[in-house]
């Protein structure tokens, strides 16, 4: 049995303490009028380091001081006033569904292993377990933010200011499936059949391990998860539209669904690596072996690669194609998100293609750490260029608010999965591929 | 000069894997298995050292990717520039993403081929080559090992190899060039 260390403990109380007092100053020194805006930028203008809203190069500053002139008026400082007013509500909204979608990657995964009655994995099968435990908690947090955007508390969502969609014919046009009450109703939706599927698998594998006779329970666990991954590929895809594509409800890809999946899935096979090798040198997991650690790894390759082209797909496409009402999505992003829209290509692929290319690598645990680390930064800024140019556009900033975001939902990620984990023991010893796991190898 | 080897014939391929071990831990050599499929772990059970292929593979790939990138542009951007779709195509790297697949086809048309021509090479494998295997069950059933003998004596080897579970035992006095 896991027992949760009190450093561990502390330590993640720590990271939600200063996450929510990170994100609280972010909401408070969040502009509320037209004239917070002019000060600020004034304070920019004359050279003052002012933190969130200080624009990222000096290239952006002229930029953003030129379009000001052409503008006139109030008109670009209102503009720039709801983009500020919706900073922190996007960073808090990029971390929490990033959290989130590490579980629900995790959950598919988890699932794919016992649909594929898969050989090697059954030793890992209690650290997915815990992973998915934040599913609970995530998918709360994420519904209740997902709810106040749907209800246009903030202005996160376009679509939810009736002001807005009055008189633009494809707002109109897409009312009757983007309007709060039926987006938080599919939202409950699919939240709670992901939430149903982890409740009953948690269960199944649990009871396995008491009552192996004819496998009733394995049994089970096998068909419901061959019945989730259906419904998953289903409404994994419709919650991106939703959840992420609707941010920009002018604009649609028809590989947006997968897009979203190639990402969740890589970072949550990330996480499995990263927590078994953390639990492995604490000495708690002396069945895993390197070549579960190298199947991971490939995992983590070949979903990279896959990533990639989707990405790529989706880009090349549009891009030569150039119609306006498409291409404006990339043109956004490429002139006002430069760095973090190409650095993610490094970090998604060029970096992991050069450092999980080996065999031999897959095996040196700390080469999968830093690896896994890259992954995991880079699914983030993937996320946060999904987000952002729709709500935050060129005033984005990765800063105190985005970071504490980020820690505050680390934080409640880790106390939660390594909470989970201690709740039963480390092996699932009842699952009848576990002698085959334990001896597997490359 | 005459050598002289063992043919010990199994017919599972873990009772040959156990043979293997016990074989290579008695210090016989072990000339060459014949398997009628890929047995896993057998190269390491033999001792061979790790293939080089996938290196090969590697290098294969930048040949591919250096063609790709000389070939697209010298057709597409030197020798005859056109409009397409709007996109001039006088600059290598604006016109980057349109290429990326021929790029990548390319690498990996270059590794893929030039790996299994490799491995043909390597492995003295050519069109209407003559098979060497010594007995024709090992490409149904049966899992036949070469062991050497010419330095030992030949009665302790047989009774030996019949204990590690082989079916069959042939001893073979085969010329040095005779293959």
């Amino acid at each position: 049995m896991y027992t949760l260390s009190s450093k561990l403990r502390l330590f993640s109380i720590i990271l939600v303490i200063i996450g929510a007092l990170g994100l609280t100053y972010g909401f408070l020194s969040a502009p509320k009028t037209i004239e917070d805006v002019k000060e600020m930028a004034a304070h920019d203008a004359h050279g003052g380091g002012h933190g969130d809203a200080k624009a990222t190069s000096g290239d952006h500053a002229n930029e953003s001081h030129v379009k000001e002139e052409a503008h006139g008026g109030d008109s670009h400082y209102e503009h720039t006033l709801h983009q500020l007013q919706n900073k922190p509500w996007a960073a808090l909204y990029v971390a929490a569904f990033f959290f989130f979608m590490i579980a629900l990657g995790v959950l598919a995964f988890y699932a794919i292993q016992f649909a594929s009655q898969a050989g090697w994995s059954p030793v890992l099968f209690r650290v997915m377990e815990a992973i998915t435990a934040y599913l609970v908690p995530g998918g709360i947090i994420l519904f209740v933010i997902l709810a106040l955007s749907g209800f246009h508390v903030n202005h996160l969502f376009v679509w939810a200011d009736e002001t807005k969609v009055v008189g633009d014919k494809l707002l109109e046009g897409k009312a009757s499936w983007l309007n709060g009450g039926w987006f938080i109703f599919r939202a409950a939706f699919f939240l709670g059949g992901w939430m149903l599927y982890r409740h009953f698998a948690v269960k199944y594998s649990r009871k396995q391990d008491e009552d192996t006779t004819g496998n009733k329970w394995y049994k089970k666990s096998f068909k419901i998860a061959a019945g989730f991954l259906v419904f998953f590929i289903y409404t994994e895809s419709m919650a991106s539209w939703d959840w992420i594509m609707s941010f920009d409800p002018h604009w649609f890809s028809t590989l947006f669904g997968w897009y979203v999946f190639a990402s969740l899935f890589v970072s949550g096979i990330t996480t499995i690596a990263l927590i078994t090798i953390y639990l492995k040198s604490k000495g708690y997991m002396d069945f895993v072996n390197d070549s579960h650690i190298h199947d991971l790894a490939k995992f983590m390759f070949g979903v990279s690669i896959f990533w990639t082209y989707l990405w790529f797909s989706q880009f090349m496409l549009i891009w030569y194609s150039n119609i306006p009402e498409e291409v404006t999505y990339f043109i956004t992003r490429i002139e006002d998100y430069k760095l973090p829209f190409f650095g993610m290509v490094v970090m998604n692929f060029v970096f992991p293609l050069l450092v999980l290319m080996n065999s031999d690598y897959k095996r040196i645990n700390w080469f999968v750490v830093m690896a896994g680390i890259i992954i995991l930064c880079g699914h983030y800024v993937d996320i946060f260029n999904m987000v952002m140019p729709a709500t935050v556009g060129e005033s984005w900033f990765i800063g105190v608010t985005e970071i504490s975001a980020v820690l505050l939902f680390l934080g409640l990620f880790l106390f939660i999965v390594f909470k989970a984990l201690t709740k039963a023991p480390l092996l699932a010893k009842g699952n009848p591929y576990i002698e085959e796991s334990k001896h597997f190898h490359y | 000069m005459a050598s002289k080897v063992i043919h010990a014939l199994y017919t599972d391929d873990d009772v040959l894997m156990d043979a293997v071990k016990q074989v290579r831990a008695e210090h016989y050599h072990i000339e060459e298995v014949y398997t009628p499929f890929p047995v896993h772990g057998l190269d390491k059970a033999m001792g061979l050292a790790p293939t080089r292929l996938a290196i090969t593979a590697f290098m294969y790939g930048c040949v591919g990717l250096t063609v790709a990138i000389t070939m697209m542009n010298y057709i597409m951007i030197e020798d005859w520039p056109q409009n397409i779709g709007g996109k001039p195509s006088f600059s290598y790297i604006e016109n980057m993403p349109a290429f990326v697949p021929i790029m990548f086809e390319l690498t990996v048309f270059f590794a893929a081929h030039l790996m299994v021509i490799t491995f043909y090479m390597r492995s003295k494998l050519w069109p209407f080559k003559e098979a060497e295997n010594p007995d024709v069950r090992t490409t149904d059933d049966h899992f036949l090992m070469e062991v050497d003998a010419s330095h030992h004596d030949v009665d302790t080897m047989t009774s030996f190899l019949s204990n590690t579970g082989a079916v069959e035992i042939k001893v073979i006095d085969k010329q040095e060039d005779n293959h």
